[in-house]
């Protein structure tokens, strides 16, 4: 089933507005009003013309924000967990680790210890790029992870 | 300048839509504006900046078959277009101007690295980063 230009510009509306405002909640009938689509075929359409479901999206949009202002500010992680979105620090952790593969702190220090990224490209730019390449659904990266550890399966790192 | 870029285009959806957009709200002025059958030569241009235009150009034949031109209009409207920057004096005092004309804004002002930094979008989908300039802090 191809998507008409029309409803894919609608589409991209509910994704910048994701965008502009992740720390925010975004249930699918709040999106689907954005897209001016029923809330039935929202997610279905969504996922079709950007390559994942918008909870999924909304997640890899949150992480990446966290992640940004652990590299670029001193705030503690529990007020960048809250900012970002989160209601709990012990879900943020998790969902940040299962995304990244280390622990927020870990990121931050690491960041810290290596050169800042250039300031000639523009910001959202640098964050498209530094996004995190959420592929698999986190509940999945999670059991792979577990499998991997096991020695019974060896997959190259996704 | 006699050497450089001298057009460099984006893809529309409709020509007369792009047309009230970028003249009509962002104050760009048309360079040309040639037919030739169906295929529409359309240029714009910054006010301030006479040595580049802007093109506005529809996918489609006789350039693009009619299979290309749907996929071209599917990238332009999923907004996976390349990143196009505007620079401006004053980001907030523009924000707002356009805002009030209609323009759909992605992301409102920001402070970052010392500038400011706003986000729009045609009505076709492609995405302009509005960065203002810093000249004004002495760096030239």
């Amino acid at each position: 089933m191809t998507q008409s230009p029309e409803l894919l510009r609608r589409l991209l509306r509910a994704k910048d507005r994701m965008d502009g405002a992740s720390h925010e909640e975004w249930p699918v009938d709040r999106l689907a009003e954005v897209s001016a689509v029923s809330a039935a075929h929202f997610a279905r359409s969504f996922k079709q013309a950007f390559g994942m479901p918008p909870h999924r999206y909304l997640l890899t949009r949150r992480i990446e924000r966290a992640v940004a202002m652990l590299r670029e500010t001193d705030l503690p992680i529990t007020d960048i967990a809250f900012s970002t979105g989160w209601k709990s620090l012990g879900t943020f952790g998790r969902i940040f680790r299962d995304i990244t593969g280390e622990s927020p702190g870990n990121l931050r220090a690491r960041a810290r210890s290596s050169a800042p990224a250039g300031q000639l490209v523009p910001e959202c730019i640098v964050r498209a790029v530094q996004r995190p390449d959420l592929k698999a659904s986190v509940s999945e990266k999670r059991r792979e992870q577990a499998v991997e550890t096991m020695g019974l399966q060896s997959t190259e790192d996704s | 300048m006699t050497q450089g870029i001298d057009v460099a285009g984006v893809y529309v959806r409709d020509q007369d839509e792009a047309l009230a957009f970028y003249v009509g709200k962002l104050g760009f002025r048309v360079h040309t504006d040639v037919r030739n059958g169906d295929y529409r030569w359309l240029t714009v241009q910054h006010p301030d900046q006479p040595a580049f235009q802007l093109g506005l150009f529809k996918p489609g034949p006789p350039v693009h078959d009619a299979a290309t031109a749907r996929t071209l209009f599917e990238v332009l409207a999923k907004g996976a277009m390349p990143p196009l920057v505007l620079v401006v004096d004053d980001c907030r005092a523009t924000f707002e101007r356009l805002r009030a004309s209609g323009v759909e804004f992605t992301q409102e002002p920001v402070d970052r690295y010392g500038s400011v930094d706003a986000g729009f979008r045609d009505p076709s989908g492609n995405g302009w980063k509005m960065i203002q300039a810093r000249t004004q802090r002495g760096a030239q």
